[in-house]
């Protein structure tokens, strides 16, 4: 026990023992609450005029700039769903233009086949009236060869008879039977 | 430096780390001598303004690693003085972080292999005590006049035990400061004198494996219990500001 360190510490200095607690020697108190009070108001003042104001600062800055952030992000969620509003409407005027500009064309397209429909109806009845016409032209002329060929027939049954042709009564004879 | 095998003996010396002695020479302990105890409070204030000066000089609004636990030590504090003293106990906030501050630093410095623990002694746990509790015991009657005095006369018990009752209160009263002192130089002292023995023990070879492990686990269970007697240390002068602010509950 005699080397060991303690003969050199300020305990044995003082007068206590070794073996007691160092805690309990009285001698020691002023010299540990002199130097506790110095470093307690160095401690204090640290704080209080420097480093609690600052943390208290940023804080503040930090509750204050996650607002502001939040503001401005409400602020482009508004303007985003404004321009969404409006893409949205520009479309449906696109749609709308294009659905009118579709039935304009369509109607364009049936008036034009219309017209094309009737002027071929047209057409065709006109061709129609055309050939019948000329249907009846030849019915007509038809007719009349047959009338001369009669009377000519009739001239010459008549004279081959024996008979005496007066070309006009075979006419009105031959008339006569044709229209009967 | 506490223990030293001699001749195969073992000599256990586990107070030695407590021992105040001067820092330049081998004279006496006077009240200005710069002792061990000047050096590890220096160097507890130095922790403190490297921790929560230095730290916050950027002052960032994303905070680094050292701002935020600056940060978080501020938050910590203020939350606690705000729960349980109220919105009026914020005026004392300094006061109290410095407190805080100052035990939690000043426990974990004494976890530093040769470090001289100043909160293990009674003569500094005794001098914070009773500063809180004059503190405490001057605002309530500042704050409240002899009203103060209603804190010891239990309204809500029956008439006839109040008197009783009125004892047993400023009993506990007058035994704030002690508990409150002894609470944390006790911790500081049991658990660094434990590592101590321990450490004794890795003297012998046969031993040292589990004496190492006995350190390993007193040392993990002294980091808990440092900041949970800062804690306690500080929740507790907030109940006692409590009483002060508001007497009547």
């Amino acid at each position: 026990m005699a080397d060991t360190p303690t003969t050199a510490h300020g305990a044995a200095a003082n007068g206590s023992e070794a073996a007691g607690m160092p805690q309990l020697d009285f001698a020691t108190f002023p010299n540990q609450i002199f130097w506790l009070v110095v470093a307690l108001v160095a401690i204090y003042f640290i704080l209080s005029r420097i480093a609690l104001p600052r943390i208290a600062g940023i804080l503040t800055d930090r509750q204050d700039t996650i607002g502001n952030d939040l503001g401005a992000a409400e602020e482009l969620k508004l303007k985003a769903q404004a321009a969404e509003a409006a893409y949205e409407k520009a479309l449906a005027d696109a749609r709308a233009e294009a659905q009118r500009i579709a039935n304009e064309t369509k109607a364009a397209m049936q008036a034009d086949v219309n017209d094309a429909i009737a002027k071929a109806d047209a057409e065709i009845a006109e061709r129609a009236a055309e050939s019948e016409k000329a249907i009846a032209a030849i019915r007509a002329s038809a007719l009349e060869s047959v009338e001369a060929v009669a009377k000519d027939t009739t001239g010459a049954i008549v004279a081959a008879l024996g008979g005496q042709t007066d070309d006009a009564a075979v006419a009105a004879a031959v008339d006569a039977r044709l229209k009967g | 430096m506490a223990t030293e095998t001699d001749g195969g003996g073992l000599v256990f010396h586990p107070m030695d780390q407590f021992i105040v002695s001067p820092l330049f020479g081998d004279g006496g302990v006077a009240w200005y001598t710069p002792t061990n105890v000047t050096l590890w409070l220096a160097l507890t204030v130095a922790v403190i303004a490297l921790l929560l000066v230095r730290s916050t000089r950027d002052a960032r609004i994303v905070p680094g690693k050292a701002q935020s636990i600056a940060e978080l030590a501020y938050g910590f504090v203020y939350k606690m003085v705000v729960d349980v003293t109220g919105k009026d106990g914020v005026k004392y906030f300094p006061y109290i972080m410095t407190l805080f501050m100052f035990i939690l630093v000043a426990n974990f410095l004494g976890l530093v292999p040769m470090a001289f623990t100043t909160t293990s002694h009674i003569a500094v746990t005794a001098v914070l005590a009773v500063a809180v509790f004059l503190a405490v015991t001057v605002l309530g009657f500042v704050l409240n006049g002899p009203k103060f005095l209603g804190m010891f006369w239990v309204t809500s018990a029956p008439l006839a035990i109040r008197p009783v009752l009125a004892i047993i209160e400023v009993i506990s009263y007058f035994v704030r400061p002690v508990s409150h002192s002894i609470r944390l130089a006790g911790n500081m002292t049991a658990g660094h004198a434990v590592i101590k023995v321990f450490a004794a023990f890795a003297g012998l070879a046969a031993l040292s494996p589990l004496a190492i492990l006995g350190v390993m686990a007193m040392y993990g269970l002294e980091i808990l219990v440092s900041f949970i007697q800062a804690y306690v240390f500080t929740i507790l002068t907030c109940v006692y500001l409590k009483d002060a602010l508001h007497p009547h509950h």
